[in-house]
């Protein structure tokens, strides 16, 4: 790796390690899975640089894309979709 | 200043791993623990790759008759080109069962689809309720 | 005290990983099965793409048992959340900007997941990436208009056809070469859009498999629900 993809790996790497705590820590859950997503999308960039083009396209379709269409369709039908105001309110039931 | 970037890649896959297995373990609710499973699953593919890149190498694709020497490895690569795609099948799967799991118990937060599983089962094994049950029970009981 | 437990565990669990990677430099030992692969694959199966050797040619059963748990977890899914003899609440109907943009959306999601898929033994790229391209183009017009019924028959059609053909041509490979999942028909030249032997074609089912598998997934997770924010 030259210089500047070494400095763009470790930013990545540090982008991932937040995003996954990020994914543990907040509190509503389409948060979480947008948090989830974005490190989808930072590995899908890391496997770019090293060298593995067609990993990094399945992962930035399928971790970025249809996981995280896959999770919403789940938050919805669990009832648990809370943007904005509405997700202050406590209560996890409908 | 030429960074050492190795040990570094190394811990961002490993502090994944790790972020995904303590979540899992100490997440409460089911839909965290599905999430905190896809950050173990994304840490694991990428120590994968990173076990066949080497310093100098390029993609593992051949333009114009160059030599294939100089390429990484592409075995790690094809196991988790497959990898990621069963997890995202073993996804859906988590999140149809925790569907299931709340039309018919209820609650899906680890405390509380312990007390209704228990209700459930004292209530078909045909027992009497303990008395003093101030949780709710399954369906019966919103809170 | 569990919590305290579990971090150890990820604590340990992360130190016994770095421990066995932190002496080693990168792709060092070098591995010999991908190095043979690397110096043979272009000669004996004559993919530009060397990932695609080894996904479709060297390690052919793997793909098809990949395809199986796939299969696998996507029934699972079908037949847990499949109710029948329960009302469809009548979801609302995106407007006309969103259905309009979906229908012309969808004939170049189709092209793009096509070329994806054709062109996986040259460029990076192939049936799954291609697939997945395939299923968002088969679930977008769903999306957009969700009183719409999804043909889960097609599907399931699309599905049984794809799988049942790539097991015929590995078959075919074990009666012509011996083995099963040979390629076929020869290498051709390396580099053309027909060369590879049968390898596109094994790619082809891969991706309308993945495609219909993981688009009859989404309709079914979409289903009759709650609706936003309600």
């Amino acid at each position: 790796m030259s210089e500047w993809q070494s400095w763009l790996a470790l930013l990545l790497i540090l982008i991932i390690l937040c995003s996954a705590l990020a994914v543990l820590l907040l509190k509503n859950h389409v948060a979480a899975v947008a948090a989830a997503s974005v490190v989808s999308l930072a590995l899908a960039v890391l496997f770019a640089l090293l060298r593995a083009p067609d990993v990094a396209m399945t992962e930035a379709a399928v971790g970025a894309g249809l996981s995280s269409l896959i999770l919403a369709f789940g938050l919805r039908r669990l009832g648990l979709w809370r943007i904005g105001a509405e997700a202050q309110e406590k209560g996890e039931d409908d | 200043m030429m960074l050492a970037i190795e040990p570094i890649l190394y811990a961002g896959a490993i502090g994944l791993i790790a972020i995904g297995v303590a979540g899992m373990a100490l997440s409460r609710h089911g839909f965290r623990i599905v999430l905190a499973l896809a950050l173990a699953e994304a840490g694991a593919n990428l120590l994968l790759v990173l076990g066949g890149f080497r310093e100098g190498g390029v993609a593992p694709i051949l333009v114009g008759g160059g030599n294939t020497a100089s390429m990484v490895d592409p075995v790690p690569q094809a196991m988790v080109l497959t990898a990621i795609v069963i997890g995202v099948g073993v996804q859906a799967l988590a999140i149809a069962l925790l569907i299931q799991v709340k039309e018919h118990l209820g609650p899906i937060d680890r405390q509380g689809l312990r007390d209704a599983m228990e209700a459930d089962i004292d209530r078909h094994a045909g027992l009497p309720l303990p008395e003093s049950l101030d949780r709710p029970l399954s369906r019966e009981g919103e809170r | 005290m569990r919590r305290f437990t579990s971090l150890l565990f990820a604590g340990g669990l992360a130190f016994l990983l770095f421990s066995l990677v932190a002496t080693l430099d990168f792709g060092d030992p070098p591995m010999r099965i991908g190095s043979g692969i690397l110096a043979q694959a272009p000669a004996q199966v004559g993919t530009a793409n060397i990932v695609t050797a080894v996904v479709l040619a060297y390690r052919g059963i793997d793909t098809l048992g990949e395809l199986s748990i796939l299969f696998a977890a996507a029934t699972a899914a079908g037949l847990v959340l499949a109710r029948p003899g329960r009302a469809v609440s009548a979801p609302k109907p995106g407007g006309f900007v969103l259905r309009v943009g979906a229908d012309l959306l969808l004939p170049l999601l189709v092209v793009i997941g096509l070329y994806i898929i054709a062109h996986g033994h040259l460029t990076p790229g192939g049936g799954f990436q291609g697939g997945v391209i395939l299923a968002a183009a088969f679930f977008l017009p769903l999306l957009a208009s969700p009183g719409r019924e999804p043909t889960h028959a097609g599907l399931s059609l699309v599905e049984g056809l794809a799988g049942g053909g790539f097991i015929l041509i590995g078959l075919l490979a074990l009666w012509q070469e011996g083995a099963f999942l040979e390629p076929l028909l020869g290498t051709g030249q390396l580099g053309a859009l027909l060369s590879g032997g049968t390898l596109p074609l094994l790619y082809l089912a891969v991706g309308l498999k993945v495609g219909a598998e993981l688009s009859a997934l989404l309709a079914r997770l979409m289903g009759e629900g709650h609706d936003v924010g309600d």
